[in-house]
């Protein structure tokens, strides 16, 4: 009834502003249209900006990936290279098909009691106390072959976390490169891990033997190329031994049965069928 | 346009300047004045919101109440921020970044609240609006000064676009990484304000206190 609303509106308008009914009704009134405007912007806008993260989130990983060391001569040999992301459990290796990994974070979630385990102490050889249940993986395909797996790490250096990633060649068990994004190690003697001539050492290092042993590790000095070992072993950096020794845990953490070991050993079988016959 | 129109929408560019006769909103005229890419825009949703919360808070003024005028303006003004980032987000999404945090900071801006409580409470929509434009234009106009001078200095480009050709490539021009730190702007705020006071006399405030000298401790 207009007659009534009217009369409503004018009986408001001629209220004093001071009086507590008044004060709720305006309030309430521009709390109400404020509410609708934010929330009208928010659903208008959501895809556009969604499609911005998806394309910025894409340009990082490629952006990441293009900064391995000798990632360049890769990616020249790969023909239209294309990037994706996988959600994997990592007890058991296998691949989450309904789970999103573009925006799963592996240290969120790994803060949260939900979605990660606690690690037995004597396991925890990466310093992390506790590790999400779950795990992305970027896969650098070229038609329908995976050329590289990209595997996020991290874990205790001397000073800091290390964050970064390692990449492991199409076999599943040849480094193809170690980078770190982010550390706080100390300026001039743990920050040597980011030097290339440090880093490119990692490049074609085997993780496992033929048995399936983790073998993968660094040497306290240097590793003569002689050496049986030398399959498997990158160099210590002289005077950061706390720092190279955090980064050969959170490796062989990581890529041990705690970490990526089941899937990648689903990886290894999947590669090589006749090798790896056992189920 | 009328002169009382003309006076409230030019005087906040020299006369009234929030920033230099005020000194409001000196946080983010540090944040993001870098580069003048972000400056613009930072410029630009600082006025957008002025211009917006002078003229919803005009409109609704003869209905507040005084005990929660503050809460309601407070609203209008974080739902008008709201939009702004949502806005950037979407389409500029690359600054929007750049700018983080000091888009949403635009709530706490003295300058909106100060010319929603002091103007628009008491003035004519029409007025408030051209108000809240003028006051956008004064901040602005440091802003945009102020970055044009970081970044033309502090890196030697403008817009993104090489200015000077940069001693590592063989020109002349040695970037002042100085610039590009948040003091920085500080000083040229400082020299800015100095250099406007000096001009117009009338913006120099009379001292509240002395300080106190050598001679007045008794040492010397």
């Amino acid at each position: 009834m207009p007659s009534k609303r009217k009369g409503l509106l004018e009986a408001l308008r001629e209220m004093p502003n001071d009086s507590s009914t008044k004060t709720l009704l305006v309030t309430l009134a521009v709390t109400s249209v404020c509410a609708l405007l934010v929330s009208t912007a928010a659903v208008l806008l959501r895809p556009v900006q969604l499609a911005h993260q998806e394309r910025e989130r894409e340009e990082q990983i490629l952006g990441i990936a293009s900064r391995l060391p000798g990632i360049e001569q890769l990616m020249g040999t790969i023909e239209a290279p294309r990037l994706e992301s996988r959600l994997i459990e990592l007890e058991t290796g296998r691949v989450i098909e309904s789970g999103s990994a573009a925006d799963y974070d592996l240290l969120l979630a790994a803060s949260d009691p939900r979605q990660s385990v606690e690690l037995p102490p004597d396991e925890d050889i990466a310093g992390i106390q506790r590790r999400a249940l779950f795990a992305p993986v970027h896969l650098l395909m070229q038609e329908d072959e995976v050329k590289l797996y990209i595997l996020p790490v991290y874990g205790s250096g001397y000073a800091s976390t290390l964050q970064g990633y390692l990449a492991l060649a199409e076999d599943g068990n040849t480094v193809a490169a170690l980078t770190f994004y982010q550390h706080k190690e100390t300026p001039g003697i743990g920050t040597r891990i980011d030097r290339p001539e440090w880093r490119s050492q990692w490049q074609g290092k085997k993780v496992r033997d033929e048995e399936g042993r983790l073998r993968i590790d660094i040497a306290a000095g240097t590793v003569p190329d002689s050496s049986p070992e030398a399959a498997y072993r990158v160099d210590g950096i002289t005077g950061a031994t706390r720092t190279t020794r955090g980064v050969a845990n959170l490796v062989r953490f990581w890529l041990g049965d705690y970490g990526y070991g089941p899937y990648l050993a689903r990886v290894r079988s999947a590669a090589a069928p006749d090798a790896g016959a056992s189920p | 346009m009328k002169t009382e129109n003309k006076r409230v929408l030019w005087e906040p560019i020299l006369e009234q300047n929030p920033i230099a006769t005020y000194i409001l909103g000196i946080c983010s005229a540090l944040a993001v004045t870098t580069a003048l890419d972000t400056a613009l825009v930072m410029a630009a949703a600082v006025t957008a919101v002025l211009a917006c919360s002078s003229t919803a808070i005009s409109l609704i003024r003869n209905h507040v109440s005084r005990s929660t005028r503050i809460i309601v303006q407070i609203t209008i003004i974080a739902t008008l921020v709201i939009l702004v980032d949502q806005v950037l987000q979407a389409y500029l999404y690359a600054i929007s970044k750049r700018l983080s945090v000091f888009v949403g900071l635009i709530v706490t801006n003295c300058i909106v609240l100060g010319r929603a409580e002091s103007f628009a409470m008491r003035h004519p929509v029409g007025v408030s609006f051209l108000d809240g434009v003028g006051n956008g234009l004064g901040y602005s106009s440091v802003l945009l000064l102020v970055a044009l001078v970081r970044e033309t200095l502090g890196s030697g480009t403008l817009l993104g676009l090489p200015l000077f050709a940069p001693a590592e490539q063989g020109g002349w021009f040695v970037p002042n990484a100085f610039l590009l730190l948040p003091p920085s702007a500080f000083f040229l705020i400082g020299i800015l304000i100095w250099g406007l006071r000096s001009w117009k006399r009338r913006q120099v405030e009379e001292a509240e206190f002395r300080i106190v000298g050598v001679e007045d401790m008794g040492w010397s």
